[in-house]
């Protein structure tokens, strides 16, 4: 058993040694598996950052009521009475059509050309937040259903709709680059595949000779299997790196909108789990490539 | 050790190379394989070592019968031959040590041990001060030497040579001859194919002839 450990110890150096002697090529394969792992890992960090920007904007659904243009404020008020009685309602804000307008004027900037208007485009409105608790889409659903049936209420909007448009975009963007991750998976296994060939091509009279003096497959596999593994280490190790570049690029711009949007948002790197599984599919990958050139070539390859 | 009851081997060519050769090769014994190119006798070897299998006929070697030995095992069966080439295949971006350690390192011995039987197997065909240097620096016969050492080092108890002399002139030929009888006094069988008849007179021992895949001549069973 000791002696089966220092044999694997022993090829392990013997191929790295060997990736060193021929630095450039054996770099040129590790980059072409880098940047193929690169995109994948970092299409998945920046929707992972995306999803922990929006988790904020989960609990604060709120529904906005838009009233008959005409309704009067007395209306408005039973309306609100009415409201604040359902049971998922926590508060209610009445906004009168003239505190919305001062609010648009300040906002907006328009300022002094609102005034040129005759009357008041704007209806009142009645802001409800729902109870913790009722924040999940099936009661927000039934609320917005009993609003619709008040007669003074001319629309109402669910302000949660857009945050949970941009959840589905997410959950089928996160589906593309698994679609993505898959396919270029692939593309390692093939460009490791088709390097190792060459290899074994290369060495065609050493693995004739070593056949001939009683080696095994697996002894001629070994080498073949560590050379593909490390490749595809590294590879994703260069991937880990041009990720993590990437991301730092993107901190200082990230963080001056997150600022503006008075946000406590930040760029999140690769965490250890996830650069750990991206080392560990970059093996697998570079050793599952090497083993099938392998076995396909080894067989090849005979003394005659 | 080698027992050879009419044994044919035809190519997927439809080429015959051997037809019902009938030999005996005791333990210890050794042999000369002689006969033109193209009678067969690197065929012979080929299936002493199960390049290739024969197509009719009975081959037992070193007590295996080669009919029925899975593939799995001939890499375990190889171990106990010891071949030497005549373009002697060297690994020639390893050390003179590096080659003769390969069918150790194969069957996966310990290192010390490894490196005792490497320094004997150079000291026997007298290149112990050249273990270090790399095979394209050496000459010829020297290159073929390191390719003995290399079929010996496991101590096989049979030992092949194809053309072992066939690049090599009259005083290396004979140094080389010398070293494998030298082998056969210490218990080693020996099969040597050659066509180099100025060794097999000088030596005197069996002699197997082989022409168009047929035993003609053997001086034992003829004698």
């Amino acid at each position: 058993m000791k002696n089966y450990l220092l044999r694997h110890l022993q090829v392990f150096f013997y191929t790295l040694g060997q990736l060193a002697r021929t630095p450039f090529s054996s770099f040129m394969t590790m980059a072409v598996i880098g940047i193929t792992l690169a995109l994948p890992a970092g299409l998945y960090v920046l929707i992972d950052n995306i999803q922990t920007a929006s988790v904020g904007w989960d609990g604060k659904a709120q529904i906005s009521v838009f009233l008959k243009p005409g309704t009067t404020q007395q209306q408005a008020r039973a309306l609100e009475t009415k409201i604040r009685h359902l049971r998922p309602v926590e508060s209610v804000q009445y906004i009168s059509p003239e505190a919305a307008m001062e609010e648009f004027k300040r906002l907006s900037g328009f300022g002094g050309a609102l005034d040129a208007l005759e009357h008041n485009p704007l209806p009142a409105v009645l802001v409800i937040r729902p109870g913790d608790g009722h924040s999940d889409p099936e009661s927000l659903q039934g609320l917005v259903a009993s609003l619709r049936g008040f007669g003074d209420a001319d629309l109402v909007q669910l302000d949660l709709e857009w945050v949970k448009r941009l959840h589905l975009l997410l959950r089928l963007a996160e589906r593309g680059v698994w679609l993505l991750a898959v396919l270029l998976g692939l593309a390692v296994l093939l460009t490791i595949g088709n390097t190792i060939r060459l290899a074994i091509l290369n060495r065609r009279d050493e693995i004739e000779i070593i056949k001939l003096i009683g080696g095994t497959n697996a002894f001629i596999r070994r080498p073949f299997l560590y050379s593909g593994l490390l490749q595809g280490l590294f590879g994703a190790g260069i991937a880990w790196v041009l990720v993590q570049t990437g991301l730092l690029l993107l901190t200082g711009p990230v963080r001056e909108l997150a600022t503006l949007y008075a946000s406590p948002f930040g760029v999140q790197g690769l965490d250890t789990p996830t650069s750990l599984a991206l080392l560990a599919s970059g093996a697998l990958l570079g050793w599952l490539g090497s083993r099938l050139a392998v076995g396909r070539h080894l067989r090849e390859i005979e003394p005659s | 050790m080698i027992h050879f009851s009419n044994v044919f081997k035809r190519y997927e060519s439809g080429y015959d190379a051997l037809r019902g050769v009938n030999f005996h090769l005791e333990r210890e014994e050794m042999a000369f394989l002689t006969g033109h190119s193209g009678a067969g006798k690197s065929t012979l070897l080929k299936l002493i070592t199960l390049i290739e299998r024969p197509s009719r006929g009975h081959c037992v070697v070193n007590s295996k019968n080669l009919l029925k030995l899975p593939r799995w095992r001939i890499p375990y069966f190889r171990r106990d031959i010891g071949f030497v080439f005549q373009d002697h295949r060297l690994l020639f971006d390893r050390t003179v040590f590096d080659n003769v350690a390969l069918p150790l390192v194969v069957s996966g011995g310990n290192y010390k041990e490894t490196v005792r039987r490497v320094h004997a197997a150079l000291d026997k065909v007298g290149l112990l001060n050249k273990e270090k240097m790399y095979p394209i620096t050496l000459s010829g016969g020297e290159q073929q030497r390191v390719g003995i050492a290399r079929a010996v080092v496991n101590k096989p108890p049979l030992l092949l040579a194809d053309e072992p002399t066939g690049n090599l002139d009259e005083a290396l030929s004979d140094e080389l001859i010398d070293l494998f009888q030298d082998f056969n006094h210490h218990g080693v069988t020996v099969l040597i194919a050659t066509h180099d008849l100025r060794q097999v007179r000088r030596l005197d021992r069996r002699v197997l002839q082989l022409a168009q895949g047929q035993l003609i001549y053997d001086s034992i069973a003829d004698a």
